[in-house]
């Protein structure tokens, strides 16, 4: 048993080992270990791009949210500026048929003042005439002698006139 | 402080243990009158192979010395004898004779009556030598802690939560095996020759690692240990082997017809050298390491073969050097696994490959 002569017993026993301890290990060890680490890797690869794809997607749903804020945004102002529109629309017209009331109004009762002065004023004829006549007559039937007294008489009556 | 006095003790016990061992190993000499201390014939006892654990050995003046030793099935098959299986004790080291076979030195050899040597029986020894022995111990070991993982994986914890404890230890050395050897040089064919690099490696390594161990045997350091992983894997390459492979072997491609036939012996010879430089290298380097460290140690016995006081006096030397070529073997024992491996995986993807890959970048 030199150092150099291979011995025949023990290159059979260590073929016998590693062939025996090849199968054992592919079977109950390799295997196992090795689809776990790959497993774990494929794993892991697919954790990566699942987050990749996740955070693309946040990305782009914050893209569309800014779009919709914006839109919202553009729509308030439009809103506003709307009602902002038809207040003043209102509002004038409110002013315009305010104006057109006010105006027919004002039509209207100088028309009834207009009709109340010359009601007044007919009446006034009237009784200025029923007056004359009045004192007309009572004027003939005094029998004056003088131009004075008949002055001073009519004077008495305009006097005795109260216009009412 | 403590650390130099931590150090001066750890020499004294270490002059102690060797001082103890010098007996034994002088011991081992055998019957020579001379009690001369060989540090050739020790190194390689200590490197050779044996047919029991030998730990040491107490001598009695005249009388028989007492060897402390663990002994080891002796199987036999001769074709003339057939089959005898005994404990290796029966042979008293050497001294005696049992059903017609004699120890001498390391070898059994089947011997007349007489006790001479009988030339015309062939001995077949498939003893559990000490080699096998802590082979089968170091893959049974190996074995359960790589189940005991695999176990581990299958239940999820390394899946689904970070890896604990041996997987740790083990979970890189696989992913090395797998993204640094096979897979570089095997690309998509990785997978189905991921099992034999992986066994390939680890067997080498828990072999050289278990042969570090004092007063273990040196597996790995073996001719016909690293032959059979040699062989396998001059048997992988073959069947790994295409047309364009055997092609660019006899008749080698772009050169003259005369060079072809030139060429031809040399790449023939290719394929096997390959495979013998595999097994010589890590024969060689496993060897070599032992041999070293022995050599520090056998120092200090030769110089105190001289007087006692240089032999102590060059003992703490020696055990520093010893225990830096051991540190060195810790780190060779990875690297002569992961270059066995690496090369196998080399040369198989040499037969595997169609080299157009090389030649044209764009193809």
């Amino acid at each position: 048993m030199s150092l150099l002569t291979p011995h025949l017993g023990f290159f059979v026993w260590t073929l016998i080992a590693f062939i025996v301890l090849l199968l054992l290990l592919k079977k109950f060890a390799w295997t196992p270990i090795l689809k776990s680490l790959k497993d774990r890797e494929t794993g892991i690869a697919e954790s990566l791009a699942s987050a990749e794809k996740v955070k693309a997607e946040m990305a782009q749903l914050k893209n569309e949210n800014e779009a919709l804020l914006a839109k919202a945004r553009e729509e308030r102002a439009q809103l506003l500026k709307e009602a902002r529109d038809t207040k003043d629309r209102i509002i004038n017209e409110a002013k315009e048929q305010a104006k057109v009331e006010a105006n027919k109004i004002i039509t209207e009762a100088q028309a009834a003042i207009q009709n109340q002065k010359m009601a007044a004023i007919t009446e006034v004829k009237n009784q200025v005439g029923a007056l004359v006549i009045e004192v007309a007559e009572k004027v003939l039937r005094r029998e004056l002698a003088g131009k004075g007294e008949q002055e001073s008489f009519i004077k008495q009556l305009t006097n005795e006139v109260k216009l009412n | 402080m403590a650390f130099k006095r931590f150090k001066s003790l750890s020499v004294a016990v270490f002059s102690l243990f060797l001082v103890l061992f010098s007996g034994s190993a002088m011991a081992n000499e055998g019957e020579g009158a001379e009690k001369k201390f060989d540090p050739g014939k020790e190194m390689l006892d200590h490197i050779a192979d044996a047919h029991e654990f030998h730990f040491f050995t107490i001598e009695h003046e005249g009388g028989h010395d007492f060897h402390a030793t663990l002994p080891l099935p002796v199987i036999l098959y001769s074709p003339q004898r057939g089959l005898s299986v005994f404990m290796s004790s029966a042979f008293h080291h050497g001294e005696e004779i049992h059903e017609g076979y004699k120890l001498v030195g390391h070898d059994i050899i089947a011997v007349k009556e007489d006790g001479t040597a009988d030339e015309t029986v062939k001995v077949f020894d498939f003893s559990l030598t000490k080699n096998v022995v802590q082979m089968f111990l170091a893959l049974i070991v190996l074995y359960l802690i790589l189940t005991n993982i695999a176990k581990k994986y299958k239940s999820g914890q390394g899946l689904t939560s970070a890896p604990k404890g041996l997987q740790n230890a083990v979970e890189p050395v696989i992913l090395f095996v797998r993204d640094d050897v096979a897979k570089p040089n095997l690309h998509g064919k990785a997978e189905k020759y991921l099992p034999y690099l992986l066994t390939l490696f680890f067997f080498i390594l828990i072999n050289n690692l278990f042969g570090l161990l004092p007063g273990s045997a040196n597996v790995t350091g073996n001719i016909a240990f690293t032959m059979v992983l040699g062989i396998i894997s001059l048997i992988v390459i073959l069947f790994s082997t295409n047309a364009h492979f055997w092609g660019h072997i006899f008749w080698y491609p772009g050169v003259p017809v005369g060079v072809k036939f030139l060429m031809l012996p040399v790449e023939l010879m290719g394929v096997f050298t390959k495979p013998f430089a595999l097994i010589i290298r890590l024969f060689a380097n496993m060897t070599a390491g032992h041999i070293i460290i022995l050599s520090f140690v056998s120092l200090i016995f030769i110089f105190s073969e001289m007087t006692k006081v240089a032999g102590i006096a060059f003992t703490p030397v020696s055990i520093a050097f010893a225990v830096f070529i051991y540190v060195i073997e810790v780190l060779v024992a990875f690297i002569q696994a992961y270059i066995f491996t690496n090369l196998t995986a080399v040369f198989i993807s040499q037969a595997i490959g169609d080299h157009h890959f090389e030649e044209d970048p764009h193809h």
